[in-house]
């Protein structure tokens, strides 16, 4: 490490000042220890050292500005009444779905709840697509149909977005057994909040996964509250993490972009090294029987200590239920843009000034999106009735007065 | 008494013809309409009511004539074909499914090892393993969500509701998942699951465990309905909803699982959105679908006799509704006798074939 250091260092001497700086792009590992540890249920916690690299430090930075600035201008656009309806947004919590990111492959499912903006810019979705589908446009990744809540990738297996709170558990538990049973190396991240964590459907899927042995990865985004209740208020035991049982947990600092790629990395090995145990089917008679009792299951919880600055939606202030103190001070303390850029900084990986530039760059390139969205056309009429059915089977369908709108899905 | 047509509609009305899929295994339709006209009626949309049992009627009595009456009336295609009972078709259907593609699987309560609560699974477990026909743990809203997660990636899963009431657990993941994210998500997901269990009225079987839900799932937009009601549709059938890519549901009938019947050997399927013409006739037209065809047939029989000449049609399609061929059909006869699954006390719950004669007399005065 410290020679990566020297050799930077020596770089900067070599060019003069006036000319821009290349900011790292350097790959040699580096290890960085997360700031705080990970307390474990059922199974030993993973080490505190991180490998990463500058460049990949740099690229956490530059994806959570463009994330934060994404969610900054949804807010303004929602203002502005070109989003309508339901706008659940995710600053505070990006670095979640960056330090996610870095430790999968886009082979890897993920699927969330209706706070999925980031998340789908995460998988690789662009930014105009993001917008034109908050602003129904025909661009949108859902073509306008799904709206802020509906957000999908296919082919970068981002399975939603999904409105009913909690629905998304047991769909992600099935991902996870269709990953199990077509033999592919692969998990499934299922994230739901620290309000879903009390759903029923969440206990079900969990006790089927364990099971089944699916290679299944519950990850609680715990916010600290469940629109206007706090987890105080909603859940007798809010350890999270614990609430398997028998399935291991970890919870980690959610807003510590490296912890979270150093726990989903871990949940990922631990899953795929310990195997699905076969179910066996004794064929002997009598009837009943008796499966080998399998060891720990692969799947894991990991619960995710984060933190939202908006409210829970557009129509939510946040600060009837805390108080602004509380935001701010968590901005102040704990802001995972602000701990990365620190990092960069203190390992001079990157200037101020360089940082401050991919900022204005971030701010550029989304302000470009909105515009290029903006241009988009809405769907038409007759997108009413498209994808209604796979070959849409002939079946006449109306609209609201038969007279004006009738049409044959075909 | 003005004539009227019953039916169920989603959103909006219904014409279902789909262009016919012209697979060579398909078996001569039973049909022997004409052209289909393509003048639409107008569809009142009504629910079917659910059905609560009380005491047992003679309906024992009437169901083994009437089954005997329908394997009369609707003769074997060919001279060759096998006799089988209904869940036994049933299961044919899977298996050849299963053999066919090796995505399909079937996931339910006890369909594993113990071969299904109504045998229509049994012995797959032995033949394709435990990850293939997999018994799961009493929670329909986390199973079904399953299903509908692994039909998104790809997988062919038949979740099984021991009782249709109890699939009221999972009706959420129904509603808002298998039958919208093909939808919301702009075309890139397709949900190619069958939800199939059995409904409706059985011996003393409880208010809860009888009732229809038809009514119920119909306004979920995206969803097909079926109803099986002799062995010959139940195995087209369900072959014909495992291939279709949207999501089936297949409704069958306690009361009709040991329905005994010929069936071709040769490989068929059903379309999923026609009606089947039970029996043709000039004067009246009568619409049923499942156990309530072989009510009607039984009054047909008096009918019959009386001098009348009533076409009954088994709709089958619930959603979406074959108007063709009820169209068609009423336009012949300009008179319709809607059957639905009605619900009060056990013999007032089913409709009777006496009602049904008498309320076809009133129609023809």
């Amino acid at each position: 490490m410290a020679l990566s250091r020297l050799s930077l260092r020596s770089t900067t001497f070599l060019k003069p000042s006036s000319l821009r700086r290349h900011v790292s792009t350097d790959t040699t590992p580096i290890t960085i220890e997360t700031a705080a540890p990970f307390t474990s249920h059922q199974c030993d916690p993973p080490s505190r050292s991180v490998e990463t690299s500058s460049a990949e430090i740099l690229s956490f930075f530059r994806d959570m500005a463009r994330m934060r600035r994404m969610e900054i201008a949804a807010d303004s656009l929602y203002k502005s009444k070109l989003i309508r309806g339901f706008c659940h947004l995710y600053d505070g919590q990006e670095a979640l779905a960056v330090g996610m990111e870095a430790a999968i492959t886009k082979k890897d499912a993920i699927i969330t709840s209706y706070r999925d903006h980031c998340t789908f810019l995460g998988r690789g979705g662009e930014l105009v697509d993001a917008f034109s589908e908050l602003m129904g446009r025909m661009r949108g990744c859902s073509n306008g149909k799904g709206g802020s809540m509906h957000f999908y990738k296919k082919d970068a297996c981002f399975y939603g977005g999904h409105g009913i709170v909690g629905a998304q558990i047991p769909l992600g538990c099935g991902l996870a057994f269709a990953q199990k049973y077509s033999k592919e190396e692969n998990v499934s991240f299922v994230l739901y909040g620290d309000g879903a964590a009390n759903q029923g459907q969440l206990f079900e899927a969990l006790n089927i996964a364990a099971l089944w042995d699916l290679p299944a990865i519950l990850v609680c985004e715990n916010n600290h509250y469940g629109m206007g209740t706090a987890t105080w208020r909603s859940a007798k035991s809010p350890a999270y993490f614990k609430r398997g049982d028998y399935v291991p947990g970890l919870k980690v600092d959610g807003m510590d972009v490296l912890a979270v790629k150093q726990a989903c990395k871990f949940a990922k090995e631990h899953a795929l090294k310990n195997g699905p145990i076969p179910i066996f089917y004794l064929l002997v008679r009598p009837k009943h029987q008796t499966k080998p009792l399998s060891s720990l299951p692969i799947m894991q919880i990991l619960e995710m200590d984060t933190y939202r600055y908006h409210g829970h939606s557009m129509s939510d202030p946040g600060s009837t239920y805390r108080t602004r103190d509380e935001v701010s001070g968590v901005r102040q303390v704990r802001d995972p843009i602000e701990r990365v850029r620190k990092l960069l900084l203190s390992h001079d990986i990157a200037t101020e000034k360089e940082l401050k530039d991919m900022e204005k760059e971030v701010r550029k390139e989304v302000d470009d999106a909105v515009a290029q969205a903006k241009e988009s056309p809405v769907p038409e009429a007759s997108e009413l009735f498209t994808n209604m059915y796979v070959k849409d089977c002939g079946v006449e369908s109306f609209g609201a007065d038969r007279k004006e709108l009738k049409v044959t899905l075909a | 008494m003005a004539a009227r047509i019953h039916g169920g509609a989603g959103a909006g009305a219904a014409t279902a013809l789909s262009t016919f899929n012209p697979k060579k295994l398909v078996a001569p339709s039973r049909t022997n309409l004409p052209a289909r006209s393509s003048k639409r009626c107008i569809v009142a949309a009504a629910g079917s009511d659910a059905s609560k049992s009380l005491r047992v009627g003679h309906s024992q009595k009437l169901i083994a004539n009437a089954a005997v009456a329908t394997k009369a009336e609707t003769s074997a295609t060919t001279g060759t074909g096998h006799e089988l009972l209904l869940f036994e078709a049933l299961q044919e259907g899977l298996e050849e499914e299963m053999d066919r593609d090796p995505h399909v699987c079937v996931m339910g309560e006890d369909v594993g090892h113990y071969g299904g609560s109504y045998k229509v699974t049994k012995g797959l477990a032995d033949k394709f393993g435990d990850l293939r026909v997999l018994d799961t743990p009493i929670c329909e809203n986390a199973f079904t969500g399953m299903g509908i997660g692994a039909a998104m990636t790809g997988l062919r899963p038949v979740i099984e509701g021991m009782n249709m009431g109890f699939l009221l657990l999972a009706f959420n993941q129904i509603s808002n998942n298998c039958g919208m994210l093909h939808y919301t998500s702009g075309g890139q997901f397709t949900i190619p699951v069958v939800i199939r269990g059995p409904g409706g009225v059985g011996r003393q079987l409880g208010a809860e465990h009888s009732q229809r839900l038809e009514s119920y799932f119909q306004s979920i937009p995206g969803i097909q309905m079926v109803a099986c009601s002799t062995p010959y549709n139940a195995k087209g059938l369900m072959k014909a909803a495992i291939r279709s890519e949207n999501p089936v549901i297949l409704f069958e009938h306690v009361l009709l699982y040991n329905l005994k019947e010929k069936i071709p050997d040769e490989e068929y399927i059903c379309n999923l959105e026609e009606a089947e013409m039970v029996r043709p006739g000039e004067h009246i037209t009568i619409l049923t679908y499942s156990r309530m065809r072989y009510h009607v047939m039984q009054a047909a029989k008096t009918l019959v006799n009386k001098g009348y000449d009533p076409e009954v049609i088994d709709i089958r399609s619930l959603k979406p509704f074959d108007l063709y061929t009820i169209g068609n059909s009423v336009k012949k006869t300009h008179r319709d006798v809607p059957t639905p699954y009605a619900g009060t006390l056990e013999e007032w719950t089913v409709v009777q074939p006496a009602q049904i004669v008498t309320a076809v007399e009133q129609l023809c005065q």
